[in-house]
């Protein structure tokens, strides 16, 4: 049983998760002036159009920065601790809170390259982690 | 031009004990930390006509019928978490300015520890409706296990520690200063000294901040009163004039990891405005209120405000320079870190008390300005520059 929060997708985010139940890392960008970005927006935050296209990103990046979690604050995570929290900067520019899967807090540094991978965590759920590129 | 310089001013002052067992509502204790505050003032609670009542736990409503008030004139309600204190003040200020309202109380209080666990924010307040973050926290940070404000902020401390070599033991200096003020505050929950050390060895809770990195959790509530400045010279107490104020919002308030820059707060962008409008610089500042809900953010503000450069608020805040008897003293009271978690409200009473010389064993001497700041919900801020 799976005790951790899941995503509830509005209509401004089903497609990212959408996205991420195909193993495919979705980003919003604007049709008119070519920006990315993310948690999804009904507008673009730069140039104010409604005009977006949902773009298949190359999953690549680097941790930006990172927490760990030593004292749990939910249940579903209290068997998790110390956890990282990791902030992963894509090539495309626009940031996640994500987790990176096969390494540990005390390996991380900022600006570690790191690659998508995907976490199929329930049924209707798939999140995205991380975890170091080439590995 | 028309400005809000020195055109309010704060009369009365009122508190509740500071406790983690109130044995009270929040309503209970939000009633009381008002009544506190006019009857500092001098005034009739018939006399107030416009209310800020805090995000959480009472109304404008519930404040009309139970004071009996016949003739409310302004109501409104700031949603800026910690920030809402500092910035309900502008608020009261330009009612009054406007000529809206006469005597404004602003209110703020929980029962931060016997009720809902003021650490626990995020986790308990996941369907708040006022938190206006909490849909994206929900979506698409707390799957990742990220809940509660010490998860939210410690990445921006990492990034400042990165950029700017800030480190641990000036973290500590932040929580050693607040502990020392509040064993002068009679209403400080926290009795006894910490030293460097013991704050190095306590244990982690979000790493990069530690047990004495994060506030207190607090049951209790506070108040101000504020009226005109031509009103305000013949009421009980020596009036605190509302010098300059301002809020600022961080780009990207919504969510912390798409901020643009991790290492400023709402602060630095009200700040210029605050010290425009009261014409005066972070050098004449005498006694300072930062907002303090983990030891970095009060290193982030003082940068932010302009009290040292950026990168340089570790340094700063080492060596006694922000201790009574320093080049400038921050917290007198003990803050959220030692005195108790009022949402930034027990910053703004304590800058009245030192503006007044009621500053008891804390005063600051001959402390003639005074300024207080906000922090709240992802990073808002809010800042005000008062004088006596
Ligand atoms: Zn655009």
């Amino acid at each position: 049983m799976y005790k951790k929060p899941l995503p509830r997708p509005t209509l401004e985010s089903k497609e990212f998760w959408e996205g991420c139940k195909r193993h495919e890392l979705l980003i919003q960008r604007c049709r008119d002036c070519g920006s990315y970005r993310h948690y999804p927006r009904l507008l673009c935050p730069k140039c104010n159009s409604e005009n977006t296209e949902w773009v298949k990103v190359s999953g690549k990046g680097q941790v930006y920065t990172w927490a760990i979690a030593v004292q749990p604050f939910h249940p579903g995570f209290a068997e998790d601790v110390p956890y990282a929290m990791v902030i992963v900067e894509l090539e495309e520019g626009v940031r996640l809170m994500t987790n990176i899967a096969d390494s540990r807090p005390e390996d991380l540094y900022i600006g570690m390259p790191v690659e998508v991978v995907f976490d199929d965590v329930a049924e209707e759920v798939t999140l995205p982690k991380f975890k170091p590129a080439g590995k | 031009m028309t400005t809000l310089k020195d055109k309010a001013a704060i009369v009365g002052i009122g508190e509740t004990e500071y406790s983690r067992n109130s044995g009270m509502s929040n309503l209970g204790l939000l009633l009381q930390a008002a009544k506190r505050a006019v009857e500092d003032s001098g005034l009739s609670i018939k006399d107030i006509d416009g209310v800020i009542p805090g995000f959480m736990g009472i109304t404008a409503e519930d404040l009309i019928s139970n004071f009996g008030l016949a003739d409310l004139r302004y109501s409104t309600t700031v949603h800026m978490g910690g920030a809402s204190a500092v910035a309900s003040l502008q608020t009261a200020a330009m009612a009054i300015a406007t000529g809206i309202a006469h005597n404004v109380v602003c209110l703020i209080g929980w029962n931060g520890y016997s009720g809902m666990r003021a650490g626990a924010v995020g986790v308990q307040m996941q369907t708040m409706p006022t938190m206006p973050m909490m849909s994206n926290l929900r979506e698409f940070e707390m799957p990742f296990g990220s809940f509660v404000p010490a998860h939210w902020f410690a990445p921006l401390a990492r990034r400042h520690m990165h950029e700017y070599g800030t480190t641990s033991r000036q973290f500590g200096a932040v929580a050693v200063a607040m502990r020392k003020h509040a064993l002068l505050n009679e209403k400080a929950m926290m009795k006894k000294s910490i030293t460097i050390e013991e704050h190095q060895n306590s244990r982690m809770i979000v790493d990069p901040f530690r047990l004495l990195d994060c506030c207190l959790e607090s049951d209790g509530a506070a108040a101000v009163v504020v009226t005109a400045a031509e009103r305000a010279k013949d009421m009980r107490h020596r009036p605190v004039y509302i010098m300059g104020i301002a809020e600022g919002h961080p780009d990207s308030p919504d969510q912390i990891p798409n901020r643009p820059v991790f290492t400023e707060v709402g602060a630095k962008k009200a700040a210029p405005h605050a010290f425009a409008m009261a014409g005066v610089t972070p050098k004449d500042i005498d006694v300072a209120m930062i907002y303090d809900c983990f030891t970095w953010v009060v290193i982030c503000q003082l940068e932010d405000l302009g009290f040292c450069k950026k990168g340089e608020g570790g340094p700063f805040v080492e060596g006694g320079r922000i201790e009574l008897g320093g080049e400038l003293p921050v917290n007198t009271h003990g803050g959220l870190l030692s005195q108790a978690h009022i949402l930034g409200m027990n910053h703004v009473v304590e800058a009245v008390r030192q503006l007044r010389g009621d500053g008891g064993a804390a005063q600051v001497k001959n402390a003639e300005i005074a300024l207080v700041s906000g922090f709240g919900d992802l990073g808002d801020g809010s800042v005000v520059i008062l004088r006596r």
